[in-house]
């Protein structure tokens, strides 16, 4: 039986009533990486809608640069949700009268149809795993309670590059011997950052999915691989009555480290920085767990980036960014993933370590972009971990 | 067999089109010396387009109204024909003219029909056809029932230069066909603005499709094609999203390639696309599907990214140019 | 003004498709079924008219797996009147059935223009459009991309090989086969299907008997034997890279 939950869903924030204490401050404006590049940056559209103009904010259509990155929300001294409240509402409107860039359209329509953005096959969420049968649990077919359930997530299933990060944790999680599960076809995708791209309705469908199948089974915990889907099962998913304890897999191996530390044997001999994910660090203020697993191996030096944890740089991917590339490269000619892999350089790390699955096939992109594939590797903190092990 | 094989003369603006040509072939091969293959042109003063049927004989109906296609008005001349003289066959194209003018007469004189057929072969008395559905994925087969049959046809096996005859055949007039009262009219021809490189006329085409996934990934395209000293062309998808000119669709409504070298990134092979490279020399695809129909081909082969190989090949042709 | 749409499911091919154990047809139970994407171009394009000029949109599909949520979709991007034709749409089916199922709806409804996607990758017995045109005795313009409706006639801009258009004029009542919309399809939340489900009623009609004659019957499906297969590079990038610029010399074009 799931223990019943003990944290509370966080209350729902009355937007109209804080922007009216907005100081116009435009502290938002300045912090936001892409604010520079929109027509209406966080603080104009809320001057916009005191001066009633916001009409002018849904005519353009550079609202589509926000990656849902929450720096706005983080900096606001009146602590307005920006993100959730200005953002997203706004990219919402422009949704409903379907105005949205055609890659953001046919991922948000394949989300519909396939439960992922990638437009694969519900049948092919498992193919990642081919060859580990006996080390992954499966629930369903006779099985129905597990001490963990690992929520695996769409990229992490389906994009060939995350894969191989993918089974590493799954490699980590057998080692540990931790009893553990994943819903395998049955997953749907968390649906987090189409919701930030203004899909409330396909967020709420996909959590009334998942919330009816992981009724179906008795475990005690959910791990996750990604940011995107442990903010929305630790935040989200309360408000609409679907409650369970969870943890993102670098606090969850953080824990283990005393099991986990006599594994680590074979020397790294690099640097490592470490990016903090946008959903892990500044949103839910995860830091420390991932520092510590990179800690733990041996011959591995850590440096900081200068944008390090609440002031991290976005990898570009949130909000809707993953499904914005061609938008954003047409309007900007920028990425904003070769920003911060310029600054992993400037710090001399070898190794940027991530903690998300959007992470590595963005900043890898942008590892070849900026010609910086002789010095620089991307790997996820699960490859390095299971690096260090074999 | 014996019998009659009819094909219909697709043609536009004064040209005939390749197609004809393929089923002026293809008809060629199933008659044998048994059957007589019979083109049927309507047109108007369009007798010069005889000049290079392969055929025994040309039908001819001219009226003004025929100048170009409409389906209202092929219906009308070719049900008289077809209730008149019951061919064994007719062919079509699988074509803006063929399929409409097809399923139209198959649906009035209860003609059977079959359409998206690769190929048709006579085994004994028997005619076989072989269609493909589903994007090329899978492929149909059975028996053109007895009678008049009417089948709609992909090019295939058969190369427009097969088709063609340096005799020109006998032209009979067909007598005057009534068509008064067409609903359906032609206003105008529209060219597409020509000012972009013919694509038809390059010896290498660096092609993309639905797997460069992103509009940003053009330019990784681009830059292969212009180490190449060549443009780059597209599949339907990526014209569709507007990453690519028309003047750049390679496929059945696009352009008909003949380079010596196609390099295909993240291109499937669907049958629309594929028809239009029946003229190169060598096919090299790039796609991470090995199921792929475009493997089946394609010469040369790899399952890699196409987004992942672009950069490197790109350097390697430089630095093969000396650059 | 009346539009009428013809809607088709037909197999996803995202999935794999699978044989029956009898060889000539899809397994049902694993073929899983999405709307022809150029009968959602034809909607598109009944919508954009009706937003232009006004008039109404009534959109017919036969009774399959997911043809609630097409239909709903569709009530939810603009149209008016949803149809579901009850009948058996998994077994013997094809273009001339169909159309003769659909053909009831042009008299009963007389509608001024019916549209319906050029084509649908499922079947091998021509373009429903041209068969109902030909059953209704309508005028039928196909690889239609783009439409203008004025004074009870259409102009539809008929697309023929290398990007060249041919401009048509057609009285209405008429049947267009539709290749593309004057713009992309467009993207309907899901809030706005739940409204539509809600507030919009979907009409059952029964069909009538499926009479295949004009299509013929397939004796065997295959999946295709590759007359030949291209040779395979392997290697890293950097490997088939190198493999590739020997064949581009090869060939002289490097």
């Amino acid at each position: 039986m799931v223990e019943m939950v003990t944290q509370e869903a966080p209350p729902l924030i009355r937007t109209e009533e804080k922007l009216k204490s907005c100081i116009q401050c435009g502290d938002c404006s300045s912090i936001c990486p892409v604010g520079y590049l929109m027509d209406f940056p966080p603080s104009k559209i809320i001057s916009a809608l005191r001066a009633e103009i916001y009409p002018r904010v849904l005519s353009s259509d550079s609202v589509w640069f926000c990656v849902a990155c929450s720096a706005c929300t983080a900096v606001c001294p009146a602590q307005i949700p920006v993100t959730t409240g200005l953002m997203t509402r706004t990219k919402e409107e422009l949704l409903m009268e379907g105005r949205v860039p055609e890659e953001l359209k046919k991922a948000l329509e394949s989300t519909q149809r396939y439960g992922n953005p990638l437009g694969e096959s519900p049948r092919k969420r498992t193919d990642w795993m081919r060859g580990m049968e006996d080390r992954v649990p499966l629930l369903g077919n006779g099985r129905s309670e597990t001490d963990i359930l690992w929520y695996v997530g769409d990229y992490a299933s389906y994009h060939p590059r995350v894969q191989a990060a993918t089974r590493a944790l799954a490699e980590l999680l057998h080692l540990l011997g931790v009893n553990f599960a994943i819903l395998g076809n049955e997953e749907y995708s968390d649906g987090d950052s189409q919701r930030l791209a203004g899909e409330q309705g396909l967020f709420e469908m996909l959590a009334e999915k998942n919330g009816r199948v992981l009724k179906k089974y008795r475990f005690n915990k959910i791990i996750t691989t990604d940011p995107h889907a442990y903010n929305a099962l630790k935040n989200e998913y309360p408000r609409l009555g679907i409650v369970y304890p969870v943890q993102h897999y670098t606090e969850f191996l953080a824990e283990r480290l005393e099991a986990l530390q006599p594994l680590l044997r074979k020397p790294l001999g690099s640097t490592i920085t470490y990016h903090d994910a946008c959903y892990l660090g500044r949103v839910n203020k995860i830091y420390e767990a991932p520092r510590a697993l990179l800690a733990a191996i041996p011959e591995a030096t850590l440096v900081e980036m200068p944008h390090y944890g609440a002031n991290s740089l976005c990898c570009g991917g949130g909000g809707g960014g993953m499904w914005l590339d061609g938008f954003h490269w047409e309007k900007a000619r920028t990425r904003l993933s070769e920003w911060r892999i310029k600054e992993a350089s400037s710090v001399g790390a070898n190794i940027l370590a991530v903690a998300c699955p959007y992470e590595t096939p963005r900043f890898e992109d942008a590892v070849k972009t900026t010609g910086k594939a002789e010095e620089l590797t991307v790997k996820d903190i699960s490859e390095l971990l299971l690096d260090a092990i074999r | 067999m014996s019998g009659e094989i009819y094909v219909l003369i697709e043609h536009l603006q004064g040209q005939v089109l390749d197609i004809s040509y393929i089923l002026l072939a293809q008809a060629r091969e199933l008659a044998g010396n048994d059957a007589q293959v019979t083109a049927i042109l309507l047109g108007h003063q369009a007798q010069a387009l005889t000049a290079e049927l392969a055929a025994d004989e040309v039908f001819y109906y001219d009226h003004p109204l025929l100048e170009t296609f409409t389906a209202e008005a092929y219906w009308k001349v070719l049900a008289g024909l077809l209730e008149e003289r019951k061919p064994r066959l007719m062919l079509f194209g699988e074509t803006t003219i063929g399929s409409e003018t097809a399923g139209g007469l198959s649906m009035r004189l209860g003609l059977p029909l079959v359409s998206h057929c690769q190929k048709i072969v006579r085994d004994g008395a028997v005619l076989r056809w072989v269609s493909q559905l589903f994007a090329g994925k899978m492929l149909a087969e059975g028996d053109l029932p007895e009678g008049t049959a009417l089948v709609t046809m992909q090019p295939g096996a058969f190369k427009p230069e097969q088709g063609k005859s340096r005799q020109s055949p006998k032209i009979t007039p067909q007598p005057p066909a009534d068509l008064s009262g067409l609903r359906t009219s032609v206003k105008q021809i529209i060219q597409p603005s020509g000012e972009d490189v013919d694509i038809t006329r390059l010896d290498v085409l660096v092609s993309v499709g639905r797997g460069i996934q992103q509009k940003e990934n053009i330019e990784l395209a681009q830059a292969l094609a212009e180490s190449l000293n060549t443009v780059l062309a597209g599949s339907r998808p990526v014209v569709d999203q507007g990453w690519l000119p028309v003047s750049r669709l390679v496929g059945k409504s696009g352009k008909a390639v003949k380079p010596k070298l196609y390099l295909a990134l993240g291109i499937s092979g669907a049958p629309e696309h594929v028809e239009a490279l029946g003229n190169v020399e060598m096919i090299v695809a790039i796609n991470t599907d090995p199921n792929a129909p475009i493997f089946n081909l394609a010469r040369f082969g790899a399952t890699v990214d196409a987004l992942d190989l672009l950069p490197v090949l790109s350097e390697k042709v430089q630095q093969a140019k000396g650059g | 003004m009346k539009t009428l749409v013809l809607i088709q499911m037909v197999p996803d091919l995202v999935e794999e498709l699978i044989v029956d154990r009898d060889g000539t047809r899809l397994d049902s139970y694993n073929t899983h079924w999405v709307i022809n994407e150029f009968d959602d171009f034809a909607l598109e394009q009944a919508v954009l008219l009706k937003e232009r000029q006004g008039g109404e949109v009534i959109v017919v599909a036969p009774a399959m797996e997911g043809v609630e949520d097409v239909l709903f979709t569709a009530a939810a991007k603009g149209a008016d009147l949803l149809i579901r034709l009850n009948g058996d749409f998994e077994g013997e089916v094809n273009n001339h059935s169909l159309a003769r199922q659909f053909f009831p709806f042009i008299t009963q409804l007389k509608p001024d223009l019916i549209l319906t996607g050029v084509s649908a990758h499922h079947r091998h017995d021509g373009a429903l459009g041209a068969l109902i045109a030909a059953l209704a005795d309508l005028p039928y313009i196909g690889y239609v991309a783009g439409v203008t409706v004025t004074d009870g006639k259409a102009v539809a801009r008929k697309e023929y090989p290398g990007g060249i258009i041919c401009e048509m004029e057609v009285q209405l009542p008429a049947v267009l086969g539709i290749q593309s919309p004057d713009t992309p399809p467009r993207y309907v939340p899901i809030s706005k299907i739940r409204q539509a489900m809600k507030t919009a009623q979907i009409e059952e009609q029964e069909a009538g008997g499926a009479d295949l004659s004009g299509g013929v019957a397939i004796s065997r499906l295959i999946q295709p034997q590759a007359s030949g297969h291209a040779v395979m590079l392997e290697g890293d990038l950097d490997q088939i890279a190198e493999k590739l610029v020997a064949i581009f010399k090869e060939q002289g074009v490097l």
